[in-house]
């Protein structure tokens, strides 16, 4: 309802050119090119990366964007590598249209469980009580999986097979590597649209201001609810892709560990822009590389102080260098020019 | 009359602290209603209970006939309730043209804030309202470098957006200058007879210019109520303020 006519002249100030996109646009014509000037190894590494990045995407969307502290994406990616791996030792299962959906429908479902109980109360859960409550998850299924000798205990669940596209079988290297990069190009592409659309408007002011919302009449619980399932989906998905890519599915993969990890790329790489947390997981990924190479003994220490200045002395991480921050947050609705 | 908001036997206590007790209050619709009080006498507590923040622990709050007593605010909010905080709770980090927004597509379902279907038909009623805020020009700024006044403009701007029957105000001018006081109410005339008005206000000159009727609270219960006038005369309202005094 309107109860006001205008009274003063309507204007708005316009913007200047966004950083953002030219840097996804030259991310993406790196990840194009990578495969013509790299050998086997590199290509799997960088296909492992992508992979990761899915995992760091899944976090920033629930916490850069929702506000909603997950230390347990990893329990989600998990499910979705050991769904694929259980697929293909019980049932031969390893067509990529049916078996990656369920990874990430799997992966989704946990989330929906999870999130049911953690977010769906009748006050707003705290940040404390809902990161404490995914670790919680993340640690549990850890253990539960290492006591289970149906999911291999801690052995986990070796030869995975081949994954297939019709007749077509995707092996590790190249095409791999272009599978990875199509799902990370769609992934991206979705979760870009989600956060730019009035939806997203709806996620950036949960993470702002949640009480406000609330009285202005949102269901809160359920908009997290439903980011934090989108987001169960994305790594469970992701989980799939890395069982098939390593053709193995272990305890590891859904423990405090990764999940972890998944929070460091992310902050690490800048929160609430995705970019940042593909730009994290690539960047953490290859100093792990160099590090562990050139001092076997020392790299985790290293790498940990360098994480920690990072996220201590630039809290908008990397990206934060180069992205505005009116940017970063940005803007859902637009005067037209 | 029937009344748009009827309350009855409104109790709400913390720990040992009885903060509301036995509360009565009736608002009619399109009326501009004060409550007034002494600091701590459980105007702000009373304003929290209609708006949902503090579910009492007795009585019975009806709005628009529907009894809503254990409803939540997002609840109260969309039957037509609606509040602006005592401490402003703007999205700082977002434009101004962001929190209008946010405010205006509140009752859009999830299919159509995913697939933004309300974006542009939206816009004109953004730039309107920011107009009559007179906030208009900042419309690209983050909320957050507004001034104090600006903010508590912008937050009632976005209170009224939803479209409600009753505004409850947390003392809207707090910390503004005279000049905001004064341009505050000139902001708040034009609602007349569209919405009605909960206000908390410690001015008591700025709150006796805009309302129609006044309910002084003391020590959690309801000291008098009536007309401006009434209130003005009333020897147990003068006995309570000079006491304080």
């Amino acid at each position: 309802m309107l109860i006001y006519s205008p009274s003063a002249p309507v204007t708005a100030k316009r913007s200047r050119v966004a950083v953002l996109p030219v840097l996804e646009l030259a991310g993406l014509a790196i990840l194009l090119l990578l495969p013509w000037r790299l050998e086997e190894f590199g290509l799997a590494f960088v296909t492992r990366a992508m992979i990761l990045a899915l995992l760091a995407i899944s976090f920033d969307l629930v916490w850069g964007y929702a506000g909603i502290l997950s230390f347990g994406q990893a329990l989600f990616f998990g499910v979705g590598a050991y769904s694929v791996a259980l697929l293909g030792r019980d049932l031969g299962w390893m067509q990529a249209v049916v078996t990656l959906p369920l990874a990430a429908i799997a992966g989704g479902v946990v989330a929906l469980a999870l999130g049911w109980f953690l977010l769906l109360g009748k006050r707003p859960p705290s940040v404390i009580f809902v990161s404490l409550g995914t670790l919680t998850g993340s640690y549990a299924a850890e253990r539960l999986v290492n006591a289970s000798a149906y999911l291999g205990g801690r052995n986990g669940i070796s030869g995975v097979p081949v994954l297939q596209i019709g007749g077509f079988e995707v092996l590790e290297g190249a095409r791999f590597y272009g599978l990875a990069l199509a799902v990370l190009v769609m992934v991206y592409g979705l979760s870009r649209v989600l956060v730019r659309s009035q939806l997203g408007l709806v996620l950036a002011g949960v993470r702002d201001e949640e009480r406000r919302l609330l009285f202005l009449g949102y269901r809160v619980p359920l908009f997290k609810a439903i980011i934090f399932t989108f987001a169960g989906l994305i790594a469970g998905l992701a989980g799939g892709l890395y069982a098939y890519h390593e053709g193995y599915a272990g305890p590891v993969s859904l423990g405090m560990q990764l999940s972890t990890q998944a929070v460091l790329y992310t902050l690490f790489g800048g929160t609430g822009t995705l970019a940042g947390a593909v730009l994290g997981a690539f960047v953490i990924e290859t100093l792990s590389l160099f590090l562990s190479d050139a001092s076997p003994e020392f790299w985790p220490v290293m790498l940990g102080v360098l994480l920690l200045a990072v996220i201590v002395f630039q809290r908008t991480g990397l990206l934060g260098l180069v992205v505005p921050e009116r940017e970063r947050v940005g803007r859902f609705g637009r005067p037209p020019r | 009359m029937t009344a748009l908001l009827d309350i009855t036997g409104v109790g709400k206590r913390f720990g040992t602290l009885q903060a509301l007790e036995d509360v009565a209050l009736q608002v009619t619709e399109g009326s501009f209603h004060g409550l007034i009080g002494p600091n701590g006498s459980g105007k702000s507590t009373l304003l929290k209970a209609i708006a949902g923040e503090h579910l009492p622990d007795a009585g019975h709050i009806v709005f628009r006939g529907q009894d809503i007593t254990a409803a939540g605010p997002s609840e109260r909010a969309r039957a037509g309730l609606s509040l602006k905080f005592q401490i402003t709770a703007v999205l700082r980090s977002l434009t101004v043209y962001d929190n209008l927004l946010l405010a205006l597509q509140s009752a859009d379902g999830i299919g159509s804030l995913l697939f933004s279907r309300t974006r542009r038909g939206l816009h004109d009623q953004v730039m309107e309202q920011l107009a009559a805020f007179r906030l208009a020009d900042r419309a690209e700024e983050v909320a957050g470098v507004l001034s104090h006044g600006q903010q508590q403009w912008l937050e009632i701007a976005m209170a009224l957006a939803t479209g409600p029957k009753l505004l409850l105000l947390d003392e809207p001018t707090g910390g503004m200058s005279p000049e905001e006081r004064r341009a505050t109410g000139e902001l708040l005339q034009p609602i007349r007879g569209h919405c009605a008005l909960v206000i908390v206000e410690h001015d008591l000159d700025w709150i006796k210019n805009l309302c129609d009727e006044l309910t002084v609270l003391d020590g959690g219960r309801v000291l008098d109520h009536g007309s401006i006038a009434e209130i003005e005369r009333s020897a147990k309202v003068q006995e309570v303020y000079t006491r304080r005094a």
